[in-house]
């Protein structure tokens, strides 16, 4: 269903080839985080608290230093003063000063010889702690009372006379809300939880970093973005950026939580004190659950009001979101979205970012929207179900378009929300009769999508074939995407395109893959490359012929006269111009720095049916559709994947996935058997189905489509539920103890 | 640490015996070695048993039991077709430990001597009347499995002592066994509840039972008042019912991060339940 003001048919666009990165993936060649080594390297082992909050008294590394083979031991000492801020909180993160934050706060770091030696040293490299209270729960940390994480770490926007863990608030919205929900014929309100849940990427962080006393330095990383990597790095260790060469392992998922560092400062530090040593460090699952950047837990509630026909007159939220020790929930993601599938006359937004003992929050897809849309659609949900509406024509009626005003602010353009409603409803699982214990639920979700610095180099080379060069990690296929991009652009074959990754010394500054954007942004960015080396090319062959360089035209790989010349000269194709390169002016290549601009917003709506076992609480899912707007899929594999894989992490945040705290504040489960995220066998083949309404700011209508997926999963599987059971769970994850037990509530009456 | 492989199981006692520190007998090793990696069990001394003679085989005994030696792992266990017709119940517990990686190596001794109460085969042993042959110091002696568990992660095995066999007993005629976990996932977890049921019919009517409830106890439970509730019956509803409140009664949980206590208690009365009927079904026939 492209409804498409822009190219319809494309060469190679939209077709699936084979990824260029697949055979060394499938065969091992290919080399991640951990697979790095260099001469002389050292193996890092770190100390971590055992405690959720304690004062460090004392730590004594005498015994490790004695063992033979430990080359050197940093702790907070090892690091400069840095002023409150971004680098100061990354700092404190990566090693803790005064205070450990939380159960697994970095404390200590020793490098030796070998691994094995490391982990000893690191066990005998003694702390002396002093406990302290501590809080993580995010009402409780949201009381007048509770344990004060850090004094002074609220910003401007904290009203005197809030709770000591308060470090932001958020309040915005538009419209009369009060003669809103005076209008309304219903008017429900709702309190709702998540628990944080983690990124559950396969692949541990790892790096091997080198820092020699000259300050001159090298990182080999596992990461979404390696400039942030360098800019961090540089920041907590106060070295100069660009002495610090980054270079970008392939990478085993990240999902928002490689945007950012953790460990990566302790590798050069211990680098820079062993005389410039390569030093490797590789967390173990246990530190990545317990130190790295899992996202939120949310306390919610929604209000909302709508007439006896289900059309929504306004709503309100009031979100409280702890992420972790430091400033940084995505309460404000959550609260801009909390709404935006809908149009809506009058709304009004209140956040509160707080402190809690437990790891920095780092991004995590669509950081914030799932859990808003959790408590938001699961409330809609029961209103339009009381109102006797069917779910996806009541969101139709109220689904935002073109020239909606959006929740949080601006005019949406073009987007596909409402073609997603219809694409559902078209669907083969709707017409599914269900069973016994059985029940369907919708969701829809939303993600802003976004740009971001980027900077791209492509060159042809001799033989009229292209390299290109990006800053963005491959992830989930994002060289292949970029590959058909640039040869549908240049008239090539995708196969005579390579794509790299180049390290951090080759590129202007790149921001992470993240917030959506890598299709989107660095495509863009190649495609006006390739246009800049067409244009050079263009003005190669008009020189030859002696015409005027507009008089030129490029079409299918090679320069023609256009115009009143045409046809007057054969055309010169990319190989001939390619072959005569150095005899026409040398290198041909084009470049993009910039942040390109013409974001376009995705929408989804999903549809999953589960059956609920009555004896025992448990969930199955039946079958699960995804459908979404990708403005256009380059690649509908790995689009397909992300839809996939966004409905996949949602089920598990829905149903299992949870950060579970001991009244001692030290996480109980931090290995895989314990934080449950979906086996394969767990779920059904997830459908999918790809709506294409072009993004007129992309040259082939991207969208991106990483995020948005993740965002209804929670509250359909909820709303699914509630229509196989009859209760409606306010609280994430809705695992088999929770529900039985209020089964067994409702059966009592 | 200090690596043996001895070849025989009286050594293996001896060297257990002399060790002063930390000791640990490998087996599969999917529990010693993942507990190592862990750093938070990190042996002194670690002995092979697979270096000994015979403890890869699976043997009928002579009175129709089987042998099973003490490094026979899951997919072993598995691919031998006339034990599985034997005992289902016993494979499908061991079966469910771990994925396919891990059941190329994990084995049952292992698994009953790690010592969780959650462990998977155990129950289907217990409920089987399985026994261990003991071998320590001053010589060998014969164990009831359920005699062996001594509360989460202790055995009743004294310094010295190795599990040298297993013995599951003959099945007999008109019998069947079965068991039952809940996870919340379908795989790669530890059970919240297990149960397992064997029984002998005479006729439509339950002869004997043997009922074993596991992760509701510090170890894996062998109810009589399970056995009881069914033994004279045809496991009609009544009968079924009785079942499901002789062992929600019998359990004594805690609440911990994988299921809160009241969820252990209720679903091991709905487990014992299905669990019964797929063995009562066995035992009339059907296959597993
Ligand atoms: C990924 C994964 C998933 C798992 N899933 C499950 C599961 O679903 N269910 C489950 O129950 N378990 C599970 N386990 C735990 C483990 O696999 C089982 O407990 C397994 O049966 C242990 O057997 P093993 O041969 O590997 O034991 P080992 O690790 O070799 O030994 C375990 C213990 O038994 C002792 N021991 C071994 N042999 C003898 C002997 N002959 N005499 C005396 N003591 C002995 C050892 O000293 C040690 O203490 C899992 C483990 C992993 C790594």
């Amino acid at each position: 269903m492209p409804k498409d003001e822009i190219k319809q048919t494309f060469r190679l666009v939209g077709t699936r080839p084979d990824r260029p990165d697949g055979l060394d993936k499938v065969t091992g060649r290919a080399r991640y985080g951990a697979d790095f080594s260099a001469p002389g390297m050292l193996w890092a082992s770190v100390v971590r608290s055992p405690h959720a909050h304690a004062r460090i008294k004392k730590i004594d590394a005498s015994k490790a230093l004695a063992l033979e083979g430990v080359k050197a031991v940093v702790t907070r000492a090892d690091f400069p003063e840095v002023p409150a801020g971004e680098y100061w909180d990354l700092q404190e993160n990566t090693i803790a000063g005064e205070r450990a934050l939380y159960d697994g706060h970095a404390v200590a770091a020793v490098a030796a010889t070998s691994q094995l030696i490391a982990h000893d040293a690191a066990r005998l490299i003694e702390v002396e702690y002093e406990i302290l209270p501590h809080v993580t729960d995010v009402d409780e940390a949201f009381k007048m009372d509770a344990p004060v994480i850090r004094e002074g770490a609220a910003d401007y926007s904290v009203p005197e006379g809030s709770p000591p863990n308060v470090v932001k608030v958020l309040d915005f919205g538009r419209g009369d809300v009060e003669a809103g929900f005076a209008s309304a014929d219903l008017v429900k309100e709702g309190h709702y939880t998540t628990e944080a849940t983690h990124q559950g990427y396969i692949e541990p962080h790892a790096c091997v970093g080198q820092l020699g006393s000259d300050g001159k330095g090298e990182m080999w990383v596992c990461t979404q973005g390696h400039w942030y990597i360098r800019r961090m790095c540089a920041g907590v260790l106060g070295i100069e950026a660009a002495n610090l060469r980054v270079t970008a392992s392939e990478i085993g998922g990240g999902f928002g939580g490689k945007t950012t560092i953790f460990m990566e400062p302790l590798s050069l530090a211990l680098s820079r004190k062993s005389g410039g040593r390569p030093v490797k460090l590789v967390m173990s699952r246990a530190e990545v659950l317990r130190a790295t950047g899992p996202t939120a837990s949310a306390s919610m509630d929604v209000k909302i009001g709508m007439t006896k026909d289900g059309k929504l007159t306004a709503a309100t939220a009031v979100f409280r979101m702890q992420g972790g020790a430091f400033t940084g929930s995505p309460v404000d993601a959550a609260l801009n979205c909390a709404f935006a599938c809908y149009e809506l006359p009058a709304v009004h937004h209140l956040g509160y970012d707080i402190l809690a003992n437990r790891p920095k929050a780092a991004a995590y897809r669509a950081p914030g929207a799932p859990m808003a849309a959790f408590a938001v659609e699961n409330l809609l949900d029961e209103m339009w179900g009381e109102l006797g509406l069917d779910p996806l024509d009541a969101r139709m009626m109220n689904a935002a378009k073109e020239g909606t005003k959006s929740s949080y602010g601006p005019t949406f353009k073009r987007i596909g929300f409402e073609e997603t409603l219809e694409a559902a409803k078209a669907h083969k699982n709707l017409s599914v009769k269900l069973g016994p214990n059985q029940g369907r639920g919708v969701a829809a979700g939303f993600w802003f999508n976004y740009n971001g610095d980027t900077s791209v180099s492509l060159a042809v080379a001799e033989d009229g074939t292209a390299q290109v060069s990006v800053g963005t990690p491959d992830i989930g296929g994002s060289r292949a995407s970029i590959a058909l991009m640039v040869a549908e652009t240049l008239g090539i074959e995708y196969e005579d395109v390579r794509v790299s990754v180049v390290e951090t010394g080759a590129l202007g500054v790149n921001e992470p893959t993240h917030g959506s954007r890598a299709t989107f942004a660095t495509g863009k960015a190649a495609v006006e490359a390739a246009e800049s080396a067409i244009k050079d090319m263009c003005r190669r062959a008009a020189k030859k012929w002696g015409i005027d360089e507009d008089a030129v035209e490029w079409v299918d790989g090679a320069a023609r006269p256009a115009g009143p010349n045409a046809g007057k000269f054969p055309p010169l194709s990319i190989v001939e111009i390619a072959a005569k390169m150095s005899s026409t002016g040398g290198p041909i290549a084009g470049h993009y720095e910039g942040n390109p601009p013409g974001v376009g917003e995705s929408f989804g709506t999903h549809v999953v049916d589960v059956e609920v076992d009555p004896e025992t609480g448990r969930t199955e899912i039946l079958r699960y559709l995804v459908v979404q707007d990708a403005g256009r899929a380059i690649h509908p594999s790995y689009v397909e994947g992300q839809y996939q894989g966004g409905a996949v992490q949602g089920i598990g945040w829905a149903l299992n996935e949870e950060y579970v705290y001991g009244a001692d504040g030290r996480l109980q489960n931090p290995v895989f058997l314990d934080y449950r995220i979906p086996v394969a066998s767990d779920l059904p083949m997830i459908d999918t189905v790809i709506v294409e309404v072009p993004n007129p700011g992309h040259p082939y209508g991207v969208r991106g489509v990483g995020e948005t997926g993740i965002t209804p999963p929670l509250p359909a599987v909820a709303n699914a539920i509630a229509a196989a059971t009859g209760i409606r769970m306010h609280s994430l994850p809705i695992s088999p103890s929770k529900l039985l037990a209020a089964m067994n509530a409702k059966r009592k009456g | 640490m200090r690596y043996h492989t001895p070849a025989t199981f009286a050594d293996a006692a001896t060297i257990a015996a002399s060790a002063q520190g930390v000791t640990r007998f490998l087996a599969g090793g999917t529990d010693v070695l993942v507990q190592l990696r862990a750093g938070s069990v990190l042996p002194d001394d670690l002995i092979d048993l697979k270096h000994i003679p015979e403890v890869h085989s699976i043997t009928r005994t002579a009175d129709g039991g089987w042998r099973i030696g003490v490094a026979v792992s899951g997919a072993s266990l598995g691919a031998n077709k006339d034990l599985v017709a034997d005992w289902p119940g016993v494979v499908e517990g061991m079966e469910l430990v771990g994925s396919t990686q891990v059941q190329g190596r994990a084995t049952l001794t292992g698994n009953l001597c790690n010592g969780s109460p959650a462990a998977d085969s155990v129950p289907g042993l217990i409920a089987a009347g399985a026994t261990v042959t003991v071998t320590g110091p001053s010589g060998t002696r014969d164990v009831a499995v359920q005699d062996i568990p001594k509360g989460p992660g202790k055995t009743n095995l004294k310094a010295g002592e190795v599990i040298s066999a297993l013995t599951l007993p003959a099945r007999g005629k008109n019998a069947g066994d079965a068991y039952l976990r809940f996870i919340p996932r379908t795989e790669m977890d530890i059970a919240v509840v297990g149960v397992a049921v064997s029984l002998r019919l005479d006729g439509d009517k339950v002869a004997e039972a043997r009922v074993a409830l596991g992760a509701v106890a510090p170890t894996v439970l062998l109810s009589d008042a399970c056995a009881k509730a069914i033994v004279g019956t045809t496991l009609d509803a009544k009968a079924l019912d009785a079942l499901g409140a002789a062992a929600s009664g019998e359990c004594n949980p805690i609440s911990d991060k994988r299921g809160t206590k009241e969820f252990r208690i209720e679903v091991a009365g709905v487990l014992a339940r299905r669990a019964a009927k797929i063995a009562y079904d066995r035992a009339k026939g059907a296959k597993a």
